[in-house]
């Protein structure tokens, strides 16, 4: 399949990217190559093999559900660039 | 005496004499890295003042009689682990003042344990690359040779080391960035079984590939770093409840009765340098003359290690960078009045190209209709790369292979060219897709002058097996006594 920058387009505001077009030309071939490359994955045999998205084996971790409090609200919201009244600042979203 | 060359465990030993202080260890350290770092680039971030106190907090322990393996011993740190109170950039222009408001559980132990934490060190953004040069703060060079690349992602933490600006470093490794730079500056580097060691407060590119570990000066050293960081942590659900063995008392056991597994594939991997492959192989005889006998074994899939990898780490890493939306930290496009708008800009702003790269190829191999045929597949043909070690340890107990293909390569070499860069991670990419440990250890140097490493791989949770084998290695060998001139 090829990669066309319409895919890129497309990929990059999912993603929440802005690209100009000389960035949407160069990853349009490199990430084509890069998939290309990807795709010789298809002369594996992988038919009723289980997939693997971790590598060592764990069940759930489970823990009593008990409430603490180990950092304090202030010291987690100095982070943000913009806070107010002990909360998130964002550009308005309703009009 | 230099007391910057030292070891942990040379400096351990003098300060327990009380011949030497933490303060004036420390002291010497920051004055190399005032001295040299201008030329290498290894720190972003250098905390004088708090390793000071540290420091001094130290020799009150040690003259107390209270004291660690670690206790007054400047630890630097890669700069994606979080440390409360100094900033941790991950490399990126989005985090570039991030003051993180906790530590990660590593940085606990290492305080915990009396360490002194001298700064955090440069890599490549959010530990994408293989070179440092993506790093979106400055460039490492190379201390053996400063046209060239450290390594990465962990170049910072290897160059310091090498450089001798600290007595050992953390680094992460998600698919060789602990094992290639380390092989790399010709220093010792450990990637551990994923879920030894805390990934809390590590901040995540491919969480279910990420593993911290030690980069240090020879593999004693290694062991303790490592035995510091590892165990336990109910902040990271994927951590494994499973007590660690005291590594440094299994160094001195002999090699007699290792089996050590040689890779049949490995010979033919693309663009394997020769003089490598020839230092790989006399390092094989060496560990032979003490005792290990060799097995030919083989691993099928290993061609399909770097497609797999560039499918699941990019996977894993554009649903983690979601999280870089100028909102909670990190850099914001304040200009934008919308918030899809400042969402946009801001990630466009703050994030590097290899970084976009990926997000677009991870959002790309996850979006609607592409799902089973990229994330699956590779998922699936992971199972089989798992299941080639599986097979390969039932008949050996270690496996041995080069770090990397090629010696460090110039800077600007490399990286307009992303596939290239990526498959010169052929050799490390499997460990983590499998989840076993991983060590580098100097095993040469090229006619250039430049170290090679040499890899050995054990089944999970073997890192005690790893040590053993390159410790002895080590001791057989002078690889480890080299160091560049700066």
């Amino acid at each position: 399949m090829k990669i066309t920058r319409e895919d890129i387009i497309h990929v990059a505001n999912l993603a929440r990217l802005e690209m100009d077009e000389e960035s949407i030309e160069k990853f349009a071939v490199q990430i084509d190559e890069i998939l290309k490359y990807v795709e010789t994955l298809n002369s594996v045999d992988t038919e009723g093999i289980v997939p693997t998205s971790h590598a060592i084996f764990l069940t759930n971790a489970f823990r009593e559900d008990i409430e603490k409090q180990d950092y304090d609200k202030d010291s987690l919201l100095s982070s943000a660039p913009e806070r107010e009244n002990g909360n998130y600042v964002v550009p308005k979203i309703v009009g | 005496m230099k007391l910057y060359e030292l070891t942990i465990h040379e400096a351990h030993d003098l300060l327990k004499r009380k011949e030497i202080s933490s303060k004036e260890l420390t002291g010497a350290v920051l004055d190399r890295i005032e001295a040299v770092d201008s030329k290498v680039g290894a720190y972003i971030t250098v905390s004088r003042e708090s390793a000071i106190e540290q420091a001094e907090m130290a020799d009150r322990e040690i003259s107390e009689g209270k004291m660690s393996a670690l206790t007054g011993i400047p630890i630097a740190v890669k700069d994606l682990i979080c440390t409360q109170g100094i900033r941790t950039t991950c490399g990126s222009r989005i985090l570039e003042n991030f003051i993180p408001p906790y530590d990660a559980t590593v940085i606990t132990r290492l305080k915990k344990a009396g360490a002194v934490i001298v700064g955090k060190l440069n890599m490549d953004e959010f530990a994408m690359g293989s070179s440092t040069e993506n790093s979106g703060i400055k460039l490492t060079h190379n201390p053996w040779d400063l046209v060239r690349i450290p390594g990465g992602s962990s170049g910072g933490s290897a160059a310091a080391v090498a450089a001798d600006m600290c007595l050992g470093a953390l680094g992460s490794d998600t698919g060789g960035s602990i094992r290639q730079p380390a092989s790399h500056c010709g220093v010792v580097g450990m990637k551990p079984t994923y879920g030894r060691v805390s990934r809390f407060g590590l901040v995540a590119f491919a969480s279910s590939l990420d593993q911290i570990g030690p980069l240090t000066k020879d593999v004693t050293d290694c062991a303790i770093l490592a035995g510091s960081i590892s165990g336990y942590d109910p902040s990271d659900s994927t951590s494994v409840p499973k007590d660690v063995p005291e590594y440094t008392s299994y160094l001195s056991e002999g090699l007699k009765g290792l089996k050590v597994g040689i890779p049949k594939e490995y010979d033919a991997a693309h663009g394997l340098d020769p003089e490598v492959s020839l230092a790989v192989k006399n390092a094989v005889k060496v560990m032979e003359k003490l005792g290990a006998s060799c097995v030919e074994i083989s691993l099928p899939h290993t061609e399909y290690a770097v497609p797999v990898y560039y499918v699941i780490a990019p996977s894993e890493a554009s649903s983690n960078l979601a999280r870089y939306d100028g909102v909670k930290y990190g850099f914001r496009d304040k200009e934008k009045k919308s918030l899809m708008d400042m969402y946009r800009s801001t990630r466009s702003k703050g994030f590097g190209a290899e970084v976009k790269r990926r997000i677009i190829i991870g959002t790309y191999c996850l979006s609607s209709g592409y799902y089973d045929a990229y994330y699956k597949k590779a998922s699936q043909v992971r199972t089989l790369i798992m299941r080639d070690f599986n097979k390969a340890f039932d008949i050996c107990d270690v496996i041995v292979s080069p770090v990397a293909p090629t010696p460090a390569f110039k800077i600007g070499e490399k990286s307009d060219d992303p596939l290239t860069m990526y498959l010169s991670d052929i050799f490390t990419l499997s460990a983590n897709l499998a989840g076993i440990p991983g060590i580098s250890v100097p095993c040469g140097f090229s006619k250039g002058g430049l170290p090679v490493g040499l890899q050995i791989m054990g089944k999970h949770f073997s890192e005690e097996v790893l040590l053993k084998a390159a410790y002895n290695f080590e001791q057989a060998t002078d690889f480890h006594k080299r160091k560049p001139e700066i």
